[in-house]
């Protein structure tokens, strides 16, 4: 099974012939990973009736899209998909699969790797290629896939490889990735392969889907920007959003901002509104009170921002800045873009 | 869902659950920080996986509305019979405490191999686990099992009825929310939002005090010694980092644009931001 010289694939998660964010920014770290590996990047594309969703792929970093296209993989079902996709690695044995960690990649990923019995890691953060000893045995595998993910309730960091049982298989978070640039024109491969689904039974059937409206997913976000009573008024919140869009984070508000009217109660953290542990909370104009802190204190790692060096947020942060948001978080934007 | 005509099966349904114990990784404090920055996982209470918890609730009440009955299964070591105990005394029937040595340094597919052979031994008709672990986070282990059944499988599962030999979940999708309809034996990993998991009866709690499991090996369940613990997981850690500033730990860091430079380098360099 262990082909090193395998494509490295990108799972391109789509629902109503519409790709999410995620694949793109795969590909990004897809294209890294293989251009160290000196091999392809291969997207795989499944659904009905999505031959155009090809184009952006390969503009995104693709070399190959792999497509299967069968009405049966309309809506995605645990067994379809996974029959279907365990059968195309088993065909093109590529070296390494990564699936978004969305709830679509984290029902797929794992079945997946259970049915052909390999590795793979939850919720990367970041992906690597490099050596690896295995102590025991004193082996040594050079070029493996590094799989960098917090645990222990993001406590500590651990680095996973999967030395022996390729393909290696990892699912990423949402928005840790950056996608490249747009590269219009830029053209590959369209690789068609069958579903392979006659005489596999489907033990389910999608009867219904209600989209949610709301763009606002506090708890499944990894970083979150959130703003108090301090941040003043409804326009300076938009500093918060373009912090959160530089970072692919989300913006929250304590309940002091959501009752004077600077974001939605949807947005709400604390004990009458979300309770979130993101990996990063950025608090800004926030002053701490107990309710607040109840729902955000088990973030991983806090950073607060307030004008009040007394204010109680300090006690729970891990990194405080004593300072105006105003001139804080255009700074910290502009030091996260230009990293 | 109102217009569907629910009826149980006869017999009614054999849930099985599977349930593991778990650090309090919410209780990590600088008390539970070893001197190099390690956690010192002894130092953390060992609690009833808060999913898993979910997961019997939706065991319990399907045996509420439609008649059955609920084993309870872990993984672990002997002191898990603790959760297992808790899980007789809310309403589960049977405990069930898988235990061997071969399992240890089980990786997700290995734990997952492990349990779904020792779930085979009650043919169940309904299988539920809790979305995720608090100590790993993976939410791998639910579908793994499912895929290892090869049984209808349906994540995030927030609300369930029956109809026979069919399951009408709602899952969550991310993007929305999911109606299907799945034929049994199905799988479910549950969510916190199908509903916390109902207080113990103090008379079960009396009973089931001292209560012991049936405690099963790896042989007794059939396992093929390669594919569990370490040989029979293909993941190994190749590095640890602690990532917790201990307990109250705090650095102030100035308003400039060298403070804020510096502060997102250290952010970059220990993979909290991309």
């Amino acid at each position: 099974m262990k082909n090193t010289q395998g494509e490295v694939w990108v799972f391109a998660e789509q629902e109503e012939g519409k790709l999410s964010d995620v694949p793109f920014e795969l590909l990004g770290k897809a294209r890294e990973l293989a251009s160290k590996l000196g091999v392809k990047v291969g997207a795989v594309l499944m659904g009905s009736g999505v031959e155009a969703l090809a184009k952006p792929l390969f503009e995104a970093g693709a070399d190959v899209v792999h497509t299967i296209d069968d009405p049966a993989l309309k809506v995605y079902r645990n067994k379809a998909y996974r029959h279907a996709m365990v059968e195309l690695v088993k065909e093109v044995n590529p070296q390494i699969v990564i699936f978004g960690a969305t709830h679509m990649g984290r029902d797929l990923g794992p079945s997946v790797a259970s049915a052909l019995r390999c590795g793979l890691t939850a919720d990367c953060t970041d992906l690597q290629i490099g050596d690896y000893e295995d102590k025991k045995t004193k082996e040594t595998f050079t070029n493996v896939l590094h799989q960098i993910r917090p645990a222990f309730g993001g406590n500590i960091i651990a680095t996973i490889v999967n030395a022996r049982n390729w393909p290696q298989m990892a699912t990423v978070r949402e928005g840790v990735m950056k996608p490249l640039p747009r590269e219009e024109g830029r053209k590959g491969e369209v690789v068609k392969h069958p579903a392979r689904l006659e005489g596999v039974e489907i033990p389910v059937e999608v009867v219904d889907i209600v989209r949610r409206h709301s763009s606002v997913n506090l708890k499944g976000s990894r970083i979150i920007v959130c703003g108090g009573a301090g941040v003043g008024s409804k326009e300076n919140f938009k500093l918060l959003h373009e912090l959160a869009a530089a970072l692919g984070g989300a913006v929250g508000g304590s309940r002091a901002a959501v009752d004077l009217g600077y974001c939605e109660h949807e947005r709400q953290i604390g004990q009458t509104g979300v309770t979130v542990r993101p990996a990063l909370m950025i608090s800004c104009g926030v002053s701490g009170a107990v309710q607040h802190l109840a729902g955000m204190q088990d973030s991983a790692k806090i950073i607060a921002i307030n004008t009040d060096k007394d204010a109680p947020i300090f006690k729970v942060a891990h990194y405080g800045i004593v300072g105006d948001l105003n001139v804080v978080v255009p700074k910290l934007v502009k030091a996260i873009k230009g990293k | 869902m109102k217009d569907i005509n629910h009826t149980p099966k006869e017999g009614g349904y054999t849930c099985v659950v599977c349930i593991k114990q778990v650090p309090d990784t919410k209780k990590v404090t600088g008390e539970a920080m070893k001197a190099d920055g390690t956690i010192n996982r002894a130092a953390l209470p060992a609690i009833f996986n808060p999913e898993d918890k979910n997961a019997l609730e939706a065991a319990l009440s399907v045996k509420e509305r439609y008649g059955g009955r609920v084993v309870a299964i872990t993984m672990g070591l002997p002191a898990a019979k603790a959760i297992l105990r808790e899980a007789l005394a809310c309403g589960a029937d049977e405990a069930v405490l898988v235990t061997d040595r071969k399992a240890a340094g089980s990786d997700t597919l290995a734990t997952s191999y492990i349990l779904s052979q020792a779930v085979k031994k009650f043919n169940p008709d309904l299988v539920f686990c809790g979305r995720q672990a608090i100590d790993g986070d993976t939410a791998q282990t639910g579908p793994q099992i499912g895929e290892k059944l090869d049984c209808a499988v349906v994540t995030y599962l927030e609300k369930l009825d029956l109809d026979g030999n069919v399951a009408i979940a709602t899952r969550d999708i991310g993007t929305g929310v999911e109606t299907c309809r799945a034929t049994l034996p199905a799988l479910f990993t549950v969510t916190e939002k199908f509903g916390e998991l109902r207080p113990f009866e103090m008379r079960r709690v009396m009973k089931y005090k001292n209560a012991e499991p049936e405690i099963l090996d790896c042989a007794a369940i059939g396992c093929e010694d390669d594919r569990c613990g370490f040989a029979g997981s293909p993941t190994s850690v190749n590095k640890i980092e602690s990532v917790v500033l201990a307990g109250g730990e705090f650095k102030e860091i100035a308003a400039t644009d060298e403070g804020i430079g510096a502060l997102v380098a250290e952010l970059i360099k220990d993979h909290t931001i991309g």
